[in-house]
């Protein structure tokens, strides 16, 4: 990248330069975004899945980007998994997997930005998309709604699709997942645990089922 | 035992070690969810310590101040225009010499309204008399909360932890909250020797003339100045007891033979030392080093610790509009006292959250690279096309 910084005071003006991240130091990393809308739950899961890491002897770090904290406004939430310890508190631009928790969001939100061919793409979606972009992804649909809506009575698609991910990448063990659930939520009881975690190994089975038919 | 943990919960069982008999704040985003959990382990009886609900931030300064000059321990948190509703009682309990201890999760300062992080905040308050100490990660910021009882209590001067907003308060990573034993053996029992009491009536902050005034100022600089050892001091003691070392005022990375060194404070460290390891592995002589301590300024460990480099680069979320960075300005005149002549570059940035990303970092580090330049630069800027009226004639 070239700049001169004579001739330009507003030094670093081009806003893709801000906006890229380059990765440095990245052996055995993960990086993990989640797209989803407010009262999703978008943040618990980023949350729920860097607890699960963690104990299962990873480092892992979870934070959200918030917009106005509202519900059904567009919400990022990032995690990243590693071998070893995590200095950087940077979003993350290039990620390895990206969940989508509403279809509304393929096309408003920059949802592939910073996926490469092979990346993972985990969409909350009755069928697979019409139109999947223009890289060559490996895609991961489920109905995270429906599927959530027997468990728990409303549509909380996140566990599910925290499912989905184990069951599609491996970094992360199902028994941990249950076990953060079982924490994280246990000030909501243990009927929302219980139906958590049966939404969270439904969202795992359709995952392993799709994975071997493909 | 280290646990992943959210970096407020961390902060709140941090303080709920220390003990504070008081607990007083307003919510703010981003500090709510630090006395939220404060609130919840009081009402479920896991910290013995009156909660005062307050009706502003004014108000929850007003009650910290109260409650140390009475002689118990207490603890507030704040952030952005809450902090600043704060600012007349903050430099009282300054001039007071009391020993409280505050969180500042580090926000943007209004207008425009911004809920994110920099830290114009509590670098608005940098003439307040407050000890401010900024810390790089969830870890540091448990540590430092129990580093700053000592540091307060010691000195009689209050310690403002400043933890970035979202970066460090929202993020779950890998936190080591020290046990309640090794914490009571590390904080004794606050024992304030200027209480005040009914039973032994005195006058705390009291009228003060042309004839006195300038040496009880003086008297709070001075102090503010050998609180520097205690800071070290005490740093030095927690690394013994708990093997963890912030560096005390300054903490740095591959400062050995670097030829050019980016200065900064906060979250934003543990990147710039994953581009020194980058620019490292590309044969590129580069270091950083992290103003743990802002106040008091230490001029002197600056001085000799960037004394042998070439070129200096200051990044920081915070500037005085119309003047400079801050940060760099102070850093420019200790060099100049202290007769070293190396240029001090000032970058600001991550204003508003705005992220500074690895390559954005690597910017800055290659800037050195360049004539120096005397004006303070935006890193990240976006550039507005020039030909796009601000407002449309009709």
């Amino acid at each position: 990248m070239n700049f001169d910084v004579n001739k330009d005071k507003r030094i670093f003006g081009q806003s893709d330069i801000a906006k890229s991240g380059k990765k440095v130091a990245t052996s055995g990393l993960h990086e993990i975004r989640f797209h989803g809308r407010g009262g999703q739950g978008a943040v618990s899961a980023a949350a729920l899945l860097s607890l699960a890491a963690f104990s299962d002897g990873f480092e892992a770090q979870a934070f959200p980007k918030f917009g106005s904290e509202r519900r059904g406004a567009p919400v990022e939430a990032y995690v990243r998994i590693s071998t070893i310890p995590i200095r950087r508190h940077n979003q993350v631009y290039q990620p390895d997997a990206v969940i989508i928790q509403d279809t509304t969001l393929l096309r408003s939100e920059p949802v592939f930005d910073g996926l490469e061919d092979g990346g993972l793409m985990i969409l909350n979606a009755e069928r697979r998309p019409e139109t999947l972009g223009t890289k060559a992804l490996r895609w991961v649909y489920l109905p995270a709604n429906r599927i959530s809506e027997t468990f728990l009575g409303r549509p909380l698609p996140n566990t599910v699709l925290l499912g989905a991910l184990a069951a599609a990448t491996g970094w992360v063990s199902l028994a941990a997942l249950e076990q953060a659930i079982g924490n994280h939520l246990v000030r909501k009881g243990e009927e929302v645990v219980t139906a958590n975690i049966n939404a969270l190994r439904e969202g795992y089975r359709i995952t392993l089922e799709q994975e071997e038919a493909s | 035992m280290r646990q992943q943990l959210e970096g407020s919960r961390a902060v709140a069982e941090a303080v709920q070690r220390c003990r504070p008999q008081v607990v007083a704040a307003y919510p703010i985003t981003p500090q709510t969810h630090i006395i939220e959990h404060l609130a919840q382990m009081v009402a479920d009886g896991e910290l013995a310590s009156e909660f005062v609900s307050v009706e502003s931030e004014f108000a929850a300064a007003s009650v910290v101040l109260g409650a140390v000059a009475t002689g118990s321990r207490a603890f507030t948190a704040s952030a952005s225009q809450g902090l600043l509703l704060m600012t007349e009682v903050l430099f009282n309990i300054a001039g007071l010499r009391l020993p409280v201890v505050m969180v500042c999760a580090n926000r943007a300062v209004g207008a425009p309204i911004n809920i994110f992080s920099d830290h114009q905040d509590s670098m608005a308050l940098r003439d307040a008399g407050w000890i401010q100490l900024y810390v790089e990660s969830n870890q540091e910021a448990v540590d430092t909360v129990i580093q700053a009882y000592r540091i307060a209590e010691t000195c009689e001067l209050p310690v403002m932890i400043c933890m970035d907003g979202f970066f460090l308060t929202h993020t779950f990573e890998p936190v080591d909250v020290p046990e309640q034993e090794a914490v009571d053996a590390f904080l004794p029992d606050f024992h304030f020797a200027r209480t005040l009491d009914p039973a032994q009536p005195m006058t705390l902050g009291g009228g003060s003339e042309p004839d006195n005034y300038q040496e009880y100022r003086h008297a709070q600089h001075q102090a503010m100045v050998s609180a520097a050892d205690e800071i070290d001091n005490i740093n030095t003691e927690f690394t013994q007891s708990f093997g963890r070392d912030y560096g005390g005022l300054i903490d740095h990375y591959q400062l050995e033979e670097a030829e050019v060194v980016l200065v900064t404070l906060g979250s934003v460290m543990g990147a710039v030392k994953d581009v020194v390891d980058s620019l490292r592995g590309q044969g590129q002589s580069v270091g950083a080093l992290r103003l743990r301590c802002f106040r008091p300024f230490p001029a002197t460990h600056l001085v000799a610790a960037l004394r042998n480099t070439r070129r200096i680069v200051v990044l920081e979320k915070a500037f005085s509009v119309g003047a400079d960075g801050i940060v760099a300005t102070e850093l420019r005149a200790a060099l100049h006292n202290a007769g070293v002549a190396i240029p001090v570059e000032s970058f600001i940035g991550g204003l508003g959250g705005r992220d500074l990303t690895l390559s954005l970092i690597e910017e800055v580090f290659r800037a050195a690279s360049a004539e120096p330049s005397a004006n303070c630069r935006f890193a990240g800027l976006n550039s507005l096309p020039d030909d796009i009226p601000i407002i449309e004639e009709t």
